[in-house]
């Protein structure tokens, strides 16, 4: 038995019968993190000493029966989140020397848990990207196929997850930047409701879409994290004062009777890849077979997502990146005369290039004259967005569809365009829209190798609905990559 | 609507952003495919559809007017790439 191909729930269960020590554990993930990252690229810092010291800490809570779900569980970070002893730099330049002076809340409520930080991992330059490319250090390549995007833009944490570089990890997801990777790298990946956990220390690009969440190699390890990560938090106000379920005790594999699944026709579509469509009808069928009754639902503004998604997130990063400015942190210029020289001139050498694409969008649309034709009617087509889930919901428990409408694709084979890129993101950021739960679990592979998620969507606050259908989904399906490596 | 390199020069000023006449070209481009396919939107009739700026509908948290605990002044500086005597440094202003 390695001890990197064990599982959160499996590590659990060891640690606290005393057959392994987090010590051990830890090691061994350093020692393949230091082996196998040169060819990924899925972290921008490691802490070794750090993860050590965590993993000697945790050793001597457990002896003293003190150890909870994640105590000694060595997990990654994504780089956007604020983190007191390692560098933050949400894969940019401009925060290249940046050190948080505090936790992020999740960060937070995971060390409060004892787990143990391997790293930070790569992303795309502010969480700006569908594809790692957009890293202002280096891109991540898919654990499946070295020469594949892994997804964006929490394509670190995925790739990192994928290929056994951490025992699970955290992400965060705008528009899709957790389901899609996850997608893409044949692990699970759970975008949790707005506001279910806290964005406190999370460096914003769009605040009213952002949520942090788990990427995982299977369900039950999601919803171990989610104990951890869900809950209010008074220093972050959009999120939500409402009781934590236990979502662990939502996995039992007794099936699906009387779970209504609901397929959005708009996302069965021309354009659609049919090697994916393939994989999640097959994924439909054994939720089927497990009891749920499949219905056509539809959701019909679904065509306007992109155009409206990518006013709204590019409006409010305008506005949230106007903090980086060479004063109180981050990349200061040399070159300028006086002050607004110098802000000039750190933020045109500090972001590349589409956050600079992002922020003329965002800039654009909000100022003078073009508000009303572009901001104002995307927050109303975002409106409409919402009623379609709230309609179609009402008709169903979940809806079932795809995730991305492409496998991974090979690095450099869409940069030239922005625009075919964001439209890749149409399956996932309505929901981000809507503000209701996502998850992707692996349902099929290629006839190329490269894995294909299922997303299930559910209604506000949902999480263990969607967790219960994909849990008795991963117990039936032969695509359960927990168990396999990916051949790196 | 569409854009030119001049606009596109008045809104990277608005962004505080150092644009290049070549960079203007290709933001002038590729802007006006986005914004183009952002035209879409005006196939929908929104007409009395109250604008949505947020997923949850949450009132306004109050709390106590209270002294908490915050970062200390040096913490609050850690960062800065230029202080001095407990303050941020900038270039001259005018």
């Amino acid at each position: 038995m390695e001890l990197f191909s064990l599982s959160i729930g499996e590590l659990a269960g060891l640690y606290s019968r005393r057959e392994i020590s987090p010590v051990e554990v830890t090691k061994a993930y350093l020692d393949r993190i230091g082996s196998l990252d040169g060819s990924i690229g899925a972290y921008l810092a490691v802490a070794p000493e750090a993860a050590m010291e965590q993993a000697r800490a945790a050793e001597k809570r457990l002896a003293e029966g003190r150890g909870r779900p994640l105590t000694g569980v060595p997990l990654a970070l994504k780089d956007v989140l604020c983190t007191k002893d390692m560098p933050t730099t949400c894969g940019s330049r401009i925060l290249e020397n940046f050190k948080p002076p505090f936790d992020a809340c999740v960060v937070r409520r995971l060390r409060e848990e004892g787990a143990v930080f391997l790293g930070k991992t790569n992303m795309d330059e502010f969480a700006m990207g569908s594809s790692n490319e957009n890293s202002g250090f280096f891109p991540v390549r898919n654990p499946w196929n070295t020469g594949y995007i892994p997804g964006g833009s929490s394509g670190g944490s995925a790739a990192a997850t994928a290929a056994r570089l951490c025992a699970g990890a955290l992400g965060t997801d705008t528009g899709g930047s957790i389901r899609q990777p996850a997608s893409h790298c044949g692990i699970v990946g759970l975008k949790p409701t707005y506001g279910r956990v806290s964005r406190f220390g999370l460096v914003a690009y769009a605040s009213s879409l952002d949520q942090i969440g788990p990427l995982t190699r299977n369900v039950t390890d999601a919803a171990i994290m989610m104990n951890a990560l869900a809950g209010h938090d008074p220093a972050d106000s959009t999120s939500a004062p409402r009781p934590v379920p236990d979502y662990t005790a939502c996995l039992k594999a007794d099936g699906l009777q009387g779970l209504k699944v609901g397929l959005p026709k708009e996302y069965f579509v021309e354009g659609l890849d049919p090697e994916v469509e393939k994989a999640v009808r097959t994924a439909v069928d054994t939720l089927r077979s497990l009891g749920a009754e499949i219905i056509e639902v539809s959701l019909p503004h679904t065509e306007y997502g992109v155009a409206a998604y990518y006013i709204v997130a590019p409006a409010e990063a305008s506005s949230n990146l106007a903090r980086f400015d060479g004063v109180r942190y981050g990349y200061r210029s040399a070159e300028g005369r006086d002050l607004a020289g110098m802000y000039l001139n750190s933020r045109s050498e500090g972001f590349g290039p589409e956050v600079i694409r992002r922020i003329m969008i965002g800039t654009y649309v909000l100022s003078a004259g073009y508000y009303d034709a572009y901001y104002r009617k995307a927050t109303q087509v975002r409106a409409l967005i919402r009623r379609d889930f709230e309609q179609a919901l009402v008709k169903c428990d979940v809806l079932a569809c795809p995730v991305s409408p492409i496998p991974a694709f090979k690095i450099g084979e869409m940069t030239g365009d922005p625009l075919t890129m964001y439209l890749t993101d149409v399956f996932t950021l309505c929901i981000n829209m809507a503000g209701i739960p996502g998850l992707s679990v692996p349902c099929g592979l290629t006839s190329q190798g490269l894995p294909v998620g299922l997303q299930l969507l559910g209604g506000f606050f949902q999480e263990d609905i969607l967790l219960r259908t994909a849990f008795n989904y991963e117990q039936a399906s032969p695509f359960s990559f927990g168990k396999i490596l990916p051949g790196i | 609507m569409k854009i030119d390199s001049q606009e596109v020069m008045h809104v990277a000023k608005l962004a505080r952003l150092n644009v290049s006449d070549r960079d203007a070209e290709r933001l002038t481009s590729e802007m006006n495919s986005i914004l183009a396919y952002m035209d879409k939107l005006n196939e929908l009739d929104t007409s009395g559809i109250e604008p949505m700026a947020h997923a949850l509908q949450l009132d306004t948290p109050f709390r106590e007017d209270a002294v908490k605990p915050s970062l200390s002044n040096d913490n609050a500086l850690e960062n800065a790439p230029q202080k001095e005597g407990g303050f941020f440094v900038v270039p001259r202003v005018l």
